[in-house]
């Protein structure tokens, strides 16, 4: 199987579903003729032509909203974001036209949208730039949110996005887009709201999404080649639709939960999640769950201080060493 | 450029002359039919606003109830001019262009009494009735916030290679919104076949356009000349100018794909919204009362129509009760409609969870434990 990064996987996603359905167009800032911000969308301006590959002005409000409006009518508008901190530009379109249109006509307007682009921490560009908004958006009954980890599961899930008849908001990472991973080549989709058990173990299970996932991955092997514990882990992939099945079915084995996300703490994803355990899985759990997310406080900017703030390997490994 | 001092004023109304704007190309072959036609319209709403106020009053409908007692020649003569692939789209002052399209009374009526055989089963309530295969896209309850809505339906008309347009109506409280903003960048900017339509009643809720709105002194319209799109404004007493300008918009929109924003005066008689409990203390009553005698759409209608002969006054008195017995059997009709079942809270809220067919995600889409 060969192995691509995660940004050429999104791109093959973009590619084929443009090629796919006539009705979908990628639109936003610098995707065309700058090649993407983040080059997602590098070439796809000279293979599919300025009608399918939109550069849209820094006018989000304007644009996405504009998107919403083009998907009633079943246009399959693909947005980039170029960063997801700038959806609060956009905050009425996508939540109260998006997210609301459908329910407030009873069902006869359909937004089979897609907003996609990074949403993450890391990067030393600052607390306006660093936002991982899929608590809020998993919060809006109407919406779906998904986090891809890996190029398999970026490409996946993009095409399912995509052919979604609801709106989708895809968060992407630009710690992730360099990484590489096995994608086939022949075509497959990953249904939204399936959970992906990426490392299988028994002490301990280690819940986790978006640029969390490899951080739990260097937990489990450090937790594994220091104190000999397994640690299961399950990637969540998709925050709404949610797989609690996997989740349950992981913890129900290990007795366990850390539970791990680049979300602040407070209504964070994870604390959906930690309820969901309590009430499903009470007695199994053989200590209290635990979490790790970003030090409750606005990104910082420090390159020094911003790793220590965001999760870390070393902090998950405290927390599930405290609970085994 | 200096700066200078620009009167930052509403115009005031002008009479309408609609024996000479009835002779404009678009209106002059008009039958007798249509023009009967544009004053049932003109009357159903008004019938159907001033019964809804009462249901209001009888305490029957919950949230907010904006009228558009005084505007319908907008919604009326704008409707009268949409072809297979022109649009709609308006704020939460919707209910002259649900009925303008072609909406029925009872399903108005009884979404504003929140049940289930309303227009949008109960869920949208006075400000949110939609008929997209009427082409009419809502009723959207923050104000600008349909303009992107309206910039994409021209989008992706054009994108389909389609001739039409799309009308997005707001008020002139909506003008200072950045959506709208964006929105006259966008069409301007990609030739979209979209028109923008103001219907200046000159309050936004309790604020006068004056002290809302700098703008030239031509008027708020004139505020396109920045995104270089054309601008035209109308006087909403003429159902016949209406149509003259949103005619020539539409043409624009058809044939050359570019955008227009009009500006139509108009007035409102009742408050921004009926809990508006101030709605006579921001204006006065003699400019209520000037508009309502002299400058009200409807009657100036009235007046040319009997005046030309168009039809007798037992015609139109006609027409007057049929709306006012239609408007009366819509209020009966949602009183006797059940409300939604509880089970109608989480449907329509994702097209997989109504298609369980056709679903092809998995996992929990509700948390209700």
């Amino acid at each position: 199987m060969p192995e691509i990064s995660y940004r050429q996987a999104i791109k093959d996603a973009l590619a084929e579903e443009i090629e796919r359905d006539e009705n979908v167009v990628i639109i936003g800032e610098e995707v065309a003729q700058y090649n993407g911000a983040y080059k997602v969308t590098e070439g796809l301006l000279d293979r599919y032509g300025p009608k399918r590959i939109v550069d849209a002005p820094i006018s989000e409000a304007g644009f996405i909203g504009m998107g919403v409006g083009a998907s009633m009518l079943g246009i399959r508008p693909v947005m980039e974001l170029m960063f997801w901190s700038f959806a609060y530009v956009a905050w009425d379109q996508m939540i109260n036209n998006a997210g609301c249109v459908r329910y407030m006509s009873g069902g006869l307007i359909n937004v089979p949208i897609v907003v996609r682009g990074p949403a993450n921490g890391g990067t030393s560009v600052g607390a306006t730039h660093s936002h991982t908004p899929e608590n809020l958006i998993a919060n809006m009954p109407g919406l779906k949110v998904v986090c891809p980890a890996t190029p398999y599961d970026a490409k996946g899930l993009m095409k399912a996005a995509i052919r979604d008849n609801d709106p989708v908001y895809v968060m992407e990472s630009t710690i992730l887009y360099g990484i590489t991973g096995e994608v086939p080549e022949e075509e497959y989709v990953i249904p939204l709201g399936k959970a992906d058990v990426k490392r299988e173990g028994s002490d301990v299970t280690i819940v986790c999404h978006g640029p969390a996932v490899p951080v739990a991955l260097e937990a489990a092997d450090i937790l594994k080649n220091q104190h000999d514990i397994d640690a299961e882990v399950v990637d969540l992939r998709s925050i709404r639709p949610l797989d609690e099945e996997t989740v349950l079915e992981s913890v129900k084995k290990t007795n366990r939960a850390v539970l791990v996300e680049e979300n602040r703490p407070f209504c964070g994803v994870d604390a959906q999640i930690a309820y969901t355990i309590q009430n499903k899985a009470f007695d199994y759990l053989d200590a209290p769950i635990q979490r790790v997310s970003t030090i409750d406080a606005p990104a910082i900017y420090s390159p020094a201080l911003e790793p220590e703030q965001l999760p870390n390997a070393a902090r998950v490994v405290e927390k599930a060493l405290a609970i085994l | 450029m200096s700066p200078r001092t620009t009167p930052k004023k509403r115009s005031k109304p002008q009479p309408a002359d609609l024996a000479k704007e009835s002779k404009l190309p678009i209106n002059k072959d008009l039958s007798k039919d249509d023009l009967v036609g544009f004053y049932r319209q003109m009357v159903r709403i008004r019938r159907f606003e001033e019964r809804s106020l009462r249901v209001y009053q009888q305490g029957k409908i919950g949230g907010f109830l904006h009228l558009y007692i005084g505007q319908e020649s907008i919604a009326v003569a704008c409707a009268s001019l949409m072809g297979e692939h022109d649009h709609m789209i308006t704020a939460y002052r919707d209910h002259g262009h649900a009925l303008a399209v072609g909406m029925s009374m009872d399903e108005c009526m009884a979404e504003l009494l929140g049940k289930a055989t309303g227009c949008s089963k109960g869920k949208g309530g006075s400000m949110h009735y939609f008929a997209p295969d009427r082409n009419f896209w809502g009723g959207h309850g923050i104000v600008g916030g349909q303009t992107p809505l309206g910039t994409g339906i021209a989008y992706a008309l054009k994108y389909k290679g389609l001739k039409g347009s799309c009308m997005t109506f707001l008020g002139d409280g909506a003008v200072n919104q950045g959506a709208f903003h964006e929105s006259l960048n966008l069409a301007a900017l990609w030739d979209l076949p979209a028109i923008f339509i103001i219907e200046n009643n000159g309050y936004s809720m309790g604020t006068s356009q004056e002290r809302s709105s700098s703008h030239p002194p031509e008027g708020l319209a004139a505020r396109a000349e920045g995104y270089n799109m054309a601008w035209e404004h109308v006087n909403g007493e003429s159902l016949f100018a209406i149509r003259d300008a949103v005619n020539r918009a539409m043409k624009r929109a058809h044939e050359e794909g570019k955008p227009t924003l009009l500006e139509i005066h108009t007035y409102r008689y009742q408050g921004h919204s009926v809990a508006d409990a101030n709605a006579k203390k921001y204006r006065t009553k003699e400019e209520i009362d000037d508009y309502r005698k002299n400058h009200d759409p409807l009657n100036v209608y009235r007046l040319y129509l009997l005046g030309k002969k168009v039809f007798s006054e037992d015609e139109m008195k006609e027409i007057d009760a049929a709306a006012k017995k239609e408007a009366e059997d819509a209020a009966t009709f949602a009183d006797e409609s059940p409300f939604p079942e509880t089970e109608a809270i989480t449907e329509d809220v994702y097209w997989e969870t109504d298609n369980p067919d056709q679903r092809v995600s998995e996992g929990r889409l509700f948390f209700n434990d």
